[in-house]
């Protein structure tokens, strides 16, 4: 193995870690979304807030990563997945961003239908983007 | 990515941009233009970068002449004159609302940048100017280590005292310069949270009733409803006993309360409501009426309604009583004093001044003045009149006014300024 790729092995579970905060933060914005809805405490929609930018913060990372890997695989059989990954992720954060905003509004503003609306999007776009991520290194060994 | 990121940016921050203000619309008097509600992703800001006076002053009306009469102090916000011309002045921040999401922290710091650097004196200082010439002979720390004191009143002998979490009472000798003795307290005041700490006071003209100002505890009720209990009121308090009674509710921050002279009603400003744009919603002057409900959180001025309450409470709303005088949006009224016998004569003979700190939820600023509000028969006759002006210069603040008091005595307005720590004194030019 080149001694490259055999470091781009070494650490790509890093890759894996960096991508769970955004998976599991923008999918538990959905759910302290709802109990905010639901209940109009607003402790939920603060958690919801934190989750939010938990998931920008490590999701830029992830997001970083993901650059660099689209432009190493450009030439190989994993572009594809690559930049779909890039893409979602992109975009996720991206909706993200602007919900992060609006989850800055005061009291019902804060979630309302369209923060609502925009968590669930980016829980969508980041779980694609994941999905993509984690075939993509199958597509890799295989290659 | 990255061009994506910069380009989503910058479509938020347009969104903010795009709220602006319509010069057209008349926001003051009794039927203020109320434009549609406006939520933006980021709230409409303009913070006015603080710059030094450089020697000069505010600009008043022709024939008045305005001096510093105390600079350096720490952080003055209202100001009281005793029966023998000794000026109190009391100095001094409060609140302590912990930060609980993302934005407390963004817009701490962001509001910082309009404030001054001084540390809070936590005190009361002393200003005796016996012969007039806007020069103190004396000045002194009347009373210190007050917590957040800002509310003053003087009956019947005694000083009180609204600090942010009790109203005290101070026996007064005439002509001291000193207070050691500790405050009695004569009432705790709501302090949990505070984040609009200020608790202004006045007393009832026949002197057997204190009137303290307690403000909400948020923007419009997104630190939960629960720590609402007892705030956005005036509480009425015997001054005997220290019992107390809900006087009204649903006023947002009454930062000022005032006797008006002529009815010996109770008058109060009041800051309403950010983030529903920028001419949303007026901070008012209004007198008080017992058991009468303002509309916060529900609505304001009267029945307009604000979506970011839930539940919301239709009825409450139906019964909301619409304030009396608008003052513009976002100009932070803080100070409120009424002119009398005679004030200053002619056309400031009735009326009250008031001590606007200024705007940061608009891209135009807004206040940064003290205004008058002539009366007539006890009432608002007429728009607000530019009093003292110059606290911005080429778009950066110099000054903002806090409190105000007219003093009959010596025929002069004092001006608290909170930014350049200083008194201004305002009197007719010789």
């Amino acid at each position: 193995m080149h001694p490259a790729s055999a470091f781009r092995a070494r650490i790509e579970p890093l890759r894996g870690i960096l991508m769970a905060f955004p998976i599991a933060l923008f999918t538990s914005a959905v759910i302290s979304d709802i109990a905010y809805l639901q209940s109009a405490q607003m402790q939920w929609s603060n958690f919801s807030a934190w989750l939010i930018v938990g998931a920008l913060v490590f999701g830029g990372f992830a997001g970083l990563w993901a650059l660099i890997d689209l432009a190493v695989s450009w030439r190989g059989p994993a572009r594809r997945p690559a930049l779909i990954h890039v893409a979602a992720l992109a975009l996720a954060w991206v909706i993200g961003l602007i919900n992060a905003f609006k989850h800055s509004q005061d009291a019902w503003s804060s979630v309302g239908a369209f923060g609502l609306t925009l968590s669930i999007l980016s829980m969508i776009l980041v779980l694609v983007a994941g999905w993509f991520a984690y075939s993509h290194s199958t597509l890799r060994e295989i290659a | 990515m990255i061009k994506t990121l910069l380009c989503a940016s910058a479509a938020v921050l347009a969104l903010a941009a795009c709220s602006r203000s319509d010069p057209n619309l008349n926001q003051t008097g009794a039927d203020p233009d109320l434009p549609g509600q406006n939520e933006t992703l980021v709230p409409p800001m303009k913070i006015a970068t603080p710059t030094g006076w450089n020697n000069e002053a505010p600009v008043v009306p022709d024939g008045f002449v305005v001096t510093a009469l105390a600079t350096d102090l720490r952080i003055p916000r209202q100001i009281l004159v005793l029966p023998n011309g000794d000026i109190l002045v009391a100095e001094g921040s409060g609140g302590h609302a912990p930060k609980l999401r993302p934005k407390d922290f963004i817009a701490g710091v962001i509001k910082a940048k309009g404030k001054t650097s001084v540390k809070g004196g936590n005190r009361i200082t002393l200003l005796r100017d016996a012969d007039g010439d806007g020069r103190p002979e004396v000045r002194t720390t009347f009373i210190e280590d007050l917590d957040a004191p800002y509310g003053m009143a003087f009956v019947d002998g005694a000083l009180y005292v609204a600090e942010q979490g009790a109203l005290l009472r101070f026996p007064y000798q005439p002509g001291q310069t000193r207070i050691t003795a500790p405050g009695q307290e004569l009432t705790r005041l709501p302090s949990a949270i505070n984040h609009h700490w200020t608790k202004s006071l006045t007393a009832s003209a026949d002197g057997q009733t204190l009137y303290v100002g307690i403000g909400s505890n948020s923007n419009i009720g997104e630190r939960g409803m629960d720590v609402e209990q007892d705030r956005a009121v005036i509480w009425a308090i015997d001054r005997q006993t220290g019992a107390h009674r809900t006087f009204v509710t649903g006023i947002r921050n009454p930062t000022a309360l005032a006797i008006e002279p002529t009815t010996a009603a109770l008058w109060a400003v009041v800051n309403e409501r950010d983030e529903l744009g920028p001419q949303l919603v007026p901070d008012y002057l209004t007198s008080v009426r017992e058991g009468a409900f303002y509309g916060w959180p529900y609505s304001y001025w009267g029945q307009n309604t604000d979506p970011r309450v839930h539940p919301q409470k239709p009825d409450l709303v139906q019964t909301a009583t619409k304030p009396d005088y608008a003052l513009g949006s976002h100009v932070a009224a803080l100070g409120l004093s009424f002119a009398q016998n005679g004030g200053f004569g002619g056309g400031f003979s009735q009326g009250a001044f008031i001590g606007e700190h200024g705007s940061w939820n608009r891209q135009d600023l807004s206040g940064y003045k003290v205004v008058w509000v002539p009366f007539s028969g006890g009432r608002p006759a007429g728009p607000p009149v530019d009093f003292a002006t110059g606290f911005i210069k080429d778009g950066k603040a110099r000054g903002r006014p806090v409190g105000v008091t007219f003093d009959p005595q010596r025929r002069i307005l004092l001006v608290a300024d909170d930014l350049s720590n200083t008194v201004w004194r305002i009197a007719p030019r010789q």
